[in-house]
């Protein structure tokens, strides 16, 4: 193997390499006192929380998403409703997939283990999931791989995938708020759209290896008085 | 067989050719003027886009400045974090690395996510040596890697060639690779990518080695970041037992929350998008979820030479979006052959002569395959100072003087190409600082103007094949300047 004696010559020469690049580095400078202006904005616009989760539904719609809304007493029926139309008989769902969501839905539940591996994902029709956040104004789901959220490679095998966010708790306005909330600690998966490709004509194409249809429910609670 | 960028010609012979091709040129420029408008609209949403830049520019210079405290951070989270890392110095290292760890899995193929540098080490040809078999699997790579053809772009390897060409490549291609193309394919861009689907499903689903690049290394906490659109990448990301990933150290950016910054920057410049369809990011290994086994290999193979030049250094800023290809006039007209590496455009101008060094009369060629218009620079989401590298380059190749090859500080010789032009400085150098002798050759120039030849003769003759004379006016500036005022010169 490359560890041992071989793996440290190789780390030792390009870090020696490095030093000696960087002999017009004053020694005593360290990193944080050379300066980063960031006087970037941490989001793009003043929003009401209502105003955040319309932006999130635009620009998901924007990129080809399939966004329907609902109140928390109709999200099972919603679900079911839009797996039936789906055609969708087999389901891969999360371990944690909250109890009632798919209470009324007429399908067959795959509940996402270790076992379940690749080539049986290729048979399922559907996965249902909940999400860590959505960011407004990329109109991006970001899936941490949480109890509702399961295995990273369940949101990506089935060609239809329906993504439930809880808004307004889960919507951030931009990218800065969204890595603020995140632990990279946990395998992130950041998806906006359905999978596309340019690669012809530098044109947009919907639907290469990923779900080729993503259906974002959002959930609507009023927010809890402060 | 994979093709290699070996033996290219200097870029004007180059794209003396490719300027010929016409099909090519036609491709080129609806790709590129279809995404410059784009571009310009994505970008147009942020305000606080120069900002953005600079704060995108200060976060690599300071990596860059502190390279040798970040790397063992890196290497020390990854190692944390359940990853091994590996030391390159060069290509052929990271390939035998890269071999044996293939080899040690006992598989005899692997499925690839799109990644400049192993293209830069040439891995896909020493893989294929060691009798395993690589597949591309981003749709534009899967277009040059079934068409044997090379890259052409560092976003859409595959810019070069239209839908009916694609259409072609894949009926004619995709059985010798394993699923045959659907009967009766058309040119329509859907169907092109549903038949790539197909394709590459079943290598999904089977190969157990993955092999990908990364877009950042997170030094405080180990992480790696792929941004991608297909959905390939998660694939080769997630689905293998063991993933290896090729990364150059430039990379590397210091904290988690830097990545605020180039996930709003790249793929606004890259794709024009408000973000990419997909971003992975993993940390080391995670149970049960993903690869068992995470390789990092950290790739020096000439970044740490071009560290070592305080003006070319800004190079090693590039996050590989791509908008400085979409916008340049030469790149539109030469394509991404001519440059003769995985890295083409006005940032492969850059790049290539200083990762390879001077060594050939291409790398030689490359800082003038410019006309210094600048507007790479505008687009730059990193705030490269291209033109301003060109022309350090250029006077590295014209006068000679220190470089770093191999992390040896040397001294290089003018280039024996460039005396002429060479010469010529000195001359007009000369000249400036002689008003009297100045005025009698502008004067002479002008009266003869009529026995002027079309091409230079002599060694001037390489120059003026490639370019027209100017014309010399009828009365110098200076002359005219002197009647019209009525004083005298």
């Amino acid at each position: 193997m490359t560890d041992g004696p071989a793996h440290s010559a190789g780390r030792a020469r390009i870090l020696g390499r490095v030093r000696r690049a960087l002999a017009d580095v004053p020694r005593y400078e360290r990193p944080e006192d050379h300066p980063v202006p960031r006087d970037y904005l941490r989001a793009h616009g003043e929003r009401t929380p209502a105003e955040s989760v319309d932006l999130l539904a635009a620009r998901l719609t924007d990129y080809r998403a399939v966004v329907h809304r609902t109140d928390p007493p109709g999200l099972p029926a919603l679900l079911a409703e839009l797996l039936r139309r789906r055609g969708a008989h087999r389901v891969v769902v999360p371990v944690g997939l909250p109890d009632g969501w798919l209470a009324e839905a007429a399908v067959e539940q795959v509940v996402d283990t270790a076992e379940l591996t690749a080539r049986a994902l290729d048979a399922v029709d559907s996965v249902v999931t909940g999400c860590a956040l959505a960011i407004a104004e990329t109109g991006t789901l970001v899936l941490d791989a949480g109890p509702d959220q399961g295995r990273r490679r369940i949101t990506l095998v089935p060609d239809h995938h329906l993504c439930v966010v809880r808004a307004p708790g889960q919507v951030v306005d931009s990218v800065p708020r969204a890595l603020e909330r995140l632990s990279p600690v946990r395998p992130l998966t950041w998806i906006s759209g359905p999978s596309a490709t340019s690669d012809i004509e530098l044109d947009r194409v919907e639907g290469v290896h990923g779900p080729r249809t993503l259906e974002v429910v959002l959930v609507e609670s009023p927010e809890p008085p402060s | 067989m994979s093709r290699t960028y070996l033996g290219m010609p200097a870029f004007p012979r180059a794209a003396a050719e490719s300027t010929r091709d016409g099909t090519l040129r036609a491709n080129l420029r609806h790709a590129t003027h279809t995404i410059r408008a784009k571009r310009a609209a994505a970008v147009a949403e942020l305000e606080d886009w120069e900002r953005l830049r600079a704060a995108g520019a200060a976060v690599k210079d300071r990596t860059l400045h502190h390279l040798d405290h970040y790397l063992p951070l890196l290497e020390e989270n990854v190692t944390r974090a359940g990853g091994t890392v590996h030391w390159a110095a060069d290509a052929d290292e990271a390939n035998r690395i890269v071999t044996d760890l293939v080899r040690a899995t006992g598989e005899r193929e692997v499925v690839k996510v799109k990644s400049m540098v192993t293209q830069e080490t040439g891995l896909n040809a020493a893989l294929e040596e060691a009798g395993i078999r690589a597949y591309e699997t981003d749709l534009a790579e899967l277009i040059v890697q079934l068409g044997d053809d090379l890259p052409s772009h560092i976003l859409v390897p595959a810019i070069h060639r239209g839908r009916r060409e694609i259409r072609d490549v894949f009926r004619d291609r995709m059985a010798d690779w394993g699923r045959p193309a659907p009967e009766g394919l058309t040119d329509r861009p859907a169907d092109l990518a549903e038949a790539a689907r197909l394709h590459l499903r079943e290598k999904f689903l089977r190969c157990k080695v993955g092999i990908s690049g990364a877009n950042f290394m997170v030094a405080e906490t180990g992480t790696l970041v792929v941004v991608e659109s297909e959905g390939n990448g998660r694939m080769c990301l997630t689905l293998p037992e063991t993933l290896i990933s090729v990364v150059g150290i430039e990379k590397t950016v210091p904290t988690w929350r830097d990545l605020e910054i180039y996930l709003q920057l790249l793929p606004r410049s890259s794709t024009a998008e408000r973000m990419n369809p997909y971003t992975s990011m993993w940390t080391g290994t995670t149970d049960e979820d993903g690869p068992r086994d995470f390789h990092l290999v950290l790739l020096d193979n000439g970044r740490t030479d071009t560290l070592a030049d305080e003006v070319g250094r800004q190079a090693l800023r590039c996050i590989r979006c791509s908008a400085c290809l979409n916008v340049c006039p030469v790149y539109e007209r030469a394509g991404g052959h001519a440059y003769g590496s995985p890295y083409p455009g006005p940032i492969g101008a850059i790049l290539t002569p200083q990762l390879r060094g001077l060594a050939s009369p291409l790398e030689e060629s490359l800082p003038f395959a410019s006309s210094l218009c600048g507007a790479c620079y505008e687009v730059c989401p990193v705030a490269i100072d291209i033109p301003e590298v060109l022309v350090h380059l250029r006077e590295r190749v014209v006068e000679g003087g220190p470089v770093t090859v191999g992390g040896n500080r040397t001294v290089i010789r003018p280039a024996k190409r460039h005396a002429l032009e060479r010469a010529a400085m000195r001359a007009a150098g000369w000249a400036f600082d002689h008003p009297a002798a100045l005025r009698r050759a502008q004067r002479l120039a002008a009266r003869t103007r009529r026995v002027h030849p079309r091409r230079l003769p002599g060694p001037g003759r390489a120059w003026s094949d490639t370019r027209e004379l100017p014309e010399v006016p009828e009365e110098s500036f200076r002359d005219w300047w002197a009647r019209t005022r009525g004083e005298r010169p």
